[in-house]
């Protein structure tokens, strides 16, 4: 009989540990709703796909890429918008992002009602979905309309985690937003280390060199320098902990996106002759990140 | 179409204010004045080429991190400004070539510099200033979102300088792993994705298409027929709702975005029986 293996609480932790990471934006949605509550809007089986795929010889997804779901978080009304990663790396099309669109109307008009229903926004984006180009701009700019109103009733909480990353459109969408959660494998960025180094060149940013790209916009890079409330592992527990204690934690003191004054000043100090790098922000930037 | 260095911004910006647009403070790209136009005063908010800017991924009129923070302000300014009073009209002439890309922008994370606009652009629509894009060149990807996508109403000129879109066609073709033959042939059948701005008018998202003669160089008459038609868009914006719902119900959306108007009803009716 083999000895049993002294194991460490921390490696105990892992192994209970359930990732948030491998769920899929459905597993997602229901996670970070208070269990047995999750109703699906617009779902599968109402079949209501993108009309731009198809034409491109592209096979389409039944809920676009994009699960929204009503319920209850805390036992306060919610809603949970999560977008799928793995379908055309969660673009925004026309439907889905319409979809998002909505959901965020939809709650800010049961807040206008008295229902202070609140917001998460699960996120996986490479930006807008370039088959549906031109619509998905529109439909983008319909989002950040809605989540500015939202967010003046009741927080919109952002969860980046996954490999995908948080891009282009939705970056923004994450900057608008009144906190943001992220896991260390999380990127925050507005435009993709691949596209910056194909505009700018290679000494500008090498994409390849993965360690220096996640010291530019990975999710430790972006808690400490203030572009994160909150940063989590990959644990599913533990976000949907962090999403409660940011709903009783009510309105942040100001918003990042109203913060035009300290990022002023803070760009204002820094010597824009040179390249810098996450760590020369972070010492900059140090006590008073937010 | 094409990326280079183009002088409209600034021109039609000088031609409607009759200012410089100079600033004591933050980017000279960024060009602010405030000028009559028609009975009342009007904020106007430009970006125009600045080969000194301090950042050297923002010289060519893009989005940058200044000018998304001290645009911000500029707005925040206005709406503070005028919080008792009467809602004065923000105009934006919209030429800006997309956002920067650059290394010191991620650091500093751009993405807040560009979403503070937008807020600040909203919260003015939502305050009940007429918001008003001008767009007379370029509205490519993030300078479309942060400089016209939030307005009351977009207005563009019809002139085949004039881009609107979510990507240059290199770089869409590169990304999605077709020729820039291929990405024509595509676009001729597939609307959302076309390079010409009649073909971006048909999605209803635009106010009006106007043609100017000459839009390279504003003469005094051109200047007062888009005088004309800033005016007219004002006056509707303070009559019609301050959301962006007039783009859905439009009646390009009715032929184009029929997907997005099915999302609308469906999730509205299964909102209200949950």
């Amino acid at each position: 009989m083999t000895p049993a293996t002294e194991l460490s609480p921390e490696v105990l932790r892992m192994s209970e540990r359930r990732s948030y990471i491998e769920l899929n934006a459905r597993a997602r949605a229901a996670q970070l709703l208070d269990p047995g509550t999750f109703h699906e809007l617009l779902g599968p089986f109402d079949r209501v796909e993108s009309p731009w795929l198809p034409l491109q010889g592209i096979v389409p997804q039944f809920d676009d890429g994009c699960v929204v779901a009503k319920g209850t978080i805390d036992g306060k009304p919610a809603v949970v918008i999560a977008m799928e990663g793995k379908f055309q790396g969660g673009s925004i099309g026309e439907v889905c992002g319409m979809k998002l669109a909505m959901a965020f109307a939809l709650a800010r008009r049961d807040n206008e009602k008295g229902i202070p229903t609140r917001a998460v926004l699960s996120l996986e984006s490479g930006g807008v979905r370039l088959q549906e180009a031109n619509i998905g701009e529109l439909v983008i700019a319909e989002i950040y309309a809605e989540l500015v109103a939202l967010r003046q009733h009741i927080p919109v909480i952002v969860v980046i985690a996954g490999m995908t990353g948080c891009f282009g459109g939705m970056s923004l969408a994450a900057g608008l937003s009144s906190y943001v959660i992220m896991t260390r494998q999380a990127r925050l960025s507005m435009n993709g280390p691949e596209v910056i180094e194909q505009e700018a060149g290679i000494e500008e940013i090498d994409s390849k060199d993965k360690p220096f790209i996640w010291g530019i916009c990975g999710g430790a890079q972006r808690f400490a320098t203030g572009a994160a409330d909150v940063l989590v592992e990959d644990d599913a527990e533990e976000i949907t902990q962090a999403v409660k204690e940011l709903f009783r934690k009510g309105q942040p003191a100001r918003l990042r996106s109203a913060s035009y004054e300290q990022y002023i000043q803070r760009l204002s100090a820094l010597d824009t002759s040179k390249q810098w790098t996450g760590e020369d922000i972070r010492n900059a930037w140090k006590g008073g990140a937010k | 179409m094409s990326t280079v260095l183009t002088s409209r911004g600034r021109k039609w910006f000088e031609a409607l204010s009759g200012s410089n647009g100079k600033q004591a403070e933050g980017p000279g790209s960024l060009l602010i004045a405030e000028a009559t136009l028609g009975q009342e005063k009007v904020a106007y908010i430009a970006l125009a080429p600045d080969p000194n800017s301090r950042f050297p991924r923002a010289r060519v009129a893009e989005v940058g991190v200044e000018e998304g923070w001290y645009g911000t302000k500029a707005i925040q300014s206005v709406i503070e400004a005028d919080k008792n009073g009467t809602k004065r009209p923000i105009i934006t002439v919209v030429d800006s070539k997309n956002q920067a890309y650059g290394r010191r922008e991620e650091l500093v994370g751009i993405h807040l510099a560009a979403a503070a606009i937008i807020a600040a652009y909203a919260e003015a629509r939502m305050a009940g200033h007429p918001v008003i894009a001008l767009i007379v060149g370029r509205a490519v990807s993030g300078s479309f979102l942060a400089l016209a996508g939030q307005a009351n109403h977009m207005i563009a000129f019809d002139d085949p300088e004039v881009l609107i879109h979510a990507m240059y066609k290199d770089a869409a073709a590169r990304i999605t792993r077709r020729t820039v033959a291929e990405l024509d042939k595509l676009s001729e059948k597939i609307v959302p994705m076309a390079y010409d701005i009649k073909s971006f008018n048909k999605l209803g998202g635009l106010y009006k298409l106007i043609d100017v003669a000459s839009p390279d160089e504003p003469s005094n008459e051109t200047t007062e027929q888009v005088k004309s038609v800033l005016i007219e868009a004002i006056a509707d914006a303070r009559r019609t709702p301050c959301d962006l719902y007039k783009r859905l119900e439009s009646e390009g959306a009715k032929n184009y975005r029929q997907a997005s108007i099915e999302v609308r009803k469906k999730m509205t009716e299964q909102w209200a029986a949950l």
